[in-house]
């Protein structure tokens, strides 16, 4: 396992600060409309599908499947996973997966969210297989 | 309204440099600026229209025009990453067509060999959820080759002839960067950069420019250049759109293409020549899809066997070698995209890979990241 990446502290402003919030205290938080149902990240305080303002937080439970990845395998911050992670409450968030072998992953693969701390930020919602 | 045959291309010029430790960026836009009217025929006083991007240093077209020393009367600096100059054109042609310019100008030119950027982007609404993950052209363009791998069978092998029939174009280019013929075991033999993406399907990275003059149909008829009309145009973006029916198999192309190809009244089957932009070999194989040169996920299969090779197969491309092997100048292909099939249709292309009675091309392109935000361009030309 290479060193883990240097972590920036997140860019945070006021609508994305509850996020954080609730990152720090280990839930991942997604948006839902309230006028059309539907759910969405990265989170707005508009829907992005119908252009309510009535949106509210809800908490995923942070279990979904990867829908694709790529391990960098050069540069500084090399071999780290990329992926897009579709979330069993439907949005799909781009992330990374982590503490695994990038060799052991595949399209498909469940995993579920694990907080990686930043440097004097918020942590960071990378994914992991689940069961590891 | 139509920009069809409203406008045509009279300039264009490709910057000869790879490598420019003794330029300025602003020095390398003049430089192209005056390589491509010289191309048309016209000087810099006879620009009113300046068209430009995120690569020109300072205040943009503010900065820009002050240096270049024009007085336009309509200016866009219209910023989609390495597609904006294949939109630039269509939006000029509106500009012409509209009568508010008559003579354009298009730059682009940087120097990431030289001076390599080391800025982040902040203050983006995505800033904030996406900075952190690492994301970079390479290994999110792999996301999209992976996911089309999964999805349709996709091989290395089948990315790798992109290459390969790029590198058989740039065999004949002296300013090219990357001028041995490769093959596909070559390109897989390359070291991973990025699974599944090798090495060999990344494009090369230069210093340099181009630039580009589009004028109206009497300016045009005025000169001596040959007539390569603006025929249809289209353009589109593309992102993760809230997190919902994430598709990275299919790009904005998808939308620019057809409307391209319905503004100019043909199909695919009518192109001679295709400009498709080449950051990686990926790029192309979903750009040849969503244009309608072959069924979704039937791509792989195109591109394979040197179909897109000149004087060998079907849909000859990139005929100067490409961002994958000539220039990829300051990290955005679009204008080099435009320029070549410019020389396809006056027959200036080099005599080894031009296509003869070459008189309908497309140049299209992806700018911003594939796998994350991107925009797309489609611009048709035709000889008359």
């Amino acid at each position: 396992m290479a060193e883990p990446r240097k972590l920036r502290a997140p860019e945070i402003n006021p609508e994305s600060k509850p996020f954080w919030d609730a990152a720090a205290a280990g839930t991942l938080l997604i948006k839902r409309c309230t006028a059309c149902g539907e759910p969405h990240y990265y989170p707005r305080s508009i829907c992005p599908f119908c252009g309510s303002p009535d949106t509210v937080w809800e908490a995923s439970a942070g279990l979904g499947e990867i829908y694709t990845l790529s391990t960098l395998r050069r540069g500084p911050n090399a071999p780290f996973t990329l992926a897009y992670v579709t979330l069993d409450e439907g949005p799909v968030m781009i992330t990374n997966i982590t503490d695994c072998d990038p060799q052991s992953l595949a399209i498909g693969a469940r995993v579920q969210v694990r907080f990686v701390a930043s440097d004097g930020g918020a942590p960071y919602p990378m994914f992991t297989p689940v069961g590891d | 309204m139509t920009i069809r045959n409203k406008a045509y291309v009279v300039g264009a010029f490709e910057h000869p440099l790879r490598l420019a430790p003794d330029h300025s960026t602003p020095q390398l836009h003049a430089e192209c600026a005056r390589g491509a009217l010289a191309d048309a025929g016209l000087s810099l006083r006879d620009v009113d229209g300046y068209f430009c991007a995120g690569d020109a240093p300072g205040f943009g077209a503010l900065s820009m025009v002050d240096y270049l020393g024009i007085t336009p009367r309509h200016i866009d600096s219209t910023e989609t990453g390495g597609s904006s100059y294949i939109l630039h054109v269509a939006h000029a042609a509106a500009a012409i067509a509209a009568g508010k310019c008559s003579v354009a100008l298009i730059t682009l030119a940087g120097r990431p060999r030289s001076e390599p950027f080391a800025g982040v982007r902040t203050g983006a609404p995505e800033s904030g959820f996406e900075s952190w993950v690492g994301a970079s052209t390479q290994n999110s363009y792999a996301m999209c080759a992976a996911r089309h791998m999964h999805e349709y069978g996709t091989t290395s092998e089948q990315l790798a002839w992109i290459k390969v029939a790029a590198s058989h174009h740039a065999q004949h280019n002296p300013h090219a960067m990357l001028r041995d013929v490769v093959t596909v075991a070559d390109v897989l033999a390359s070291p991973m950069i990025s699974d599944p993406l090798h090495r060999l399907d990344c494009c090369v990275v230069s210093d340099g420019g181009g630039a580009l003059v589009v004028v109206s149909p009497e300016i045009a008829r005025s000169l001596s250049r040959p007539l390569v009309a603006v025929r249809g145009a289209g353009e589109a973006l593309k992102g993760p759109a809230g997190g919902r029916g994430l598709d990275l198999t299919t790009s904005a192309a998808a939308r620019s293409g057809p409307a391209a190809f319905a503004e100019a009244g043909v199909t695919p089957a009518d192109i001679k020549y295709a400009s498709i932009y080449d950051s990686f070999t990926i790029t192309v194989l979903m750009q040849i899809e969503d244009l309608g040169f072959c069924a979704k996920g039937q791509g792989g299969r195109f591109v394979a066997d040197g179909n897109l090779i000149s004087g060998v197969g079907k849909l000859p491309f990139n005929t100067d070698g490409g961002g994958l092997c000539n220039n990829h100048p300051t990290n955005r292909g679009g204008i080099t995209k435009v320029i070549e099939a410019v020389r396809q249709l006056r027959g200036e292309a080099h005599p080894a890979v031009q296509v003869p009675d070459c008189d309908l091309a497309v140049a299209t392109g992806i700018g911003g990241s594939l796998g994350v935000r991107h925009g797309a361009a489609t611009l048709i030309m035709e000889r008359q």
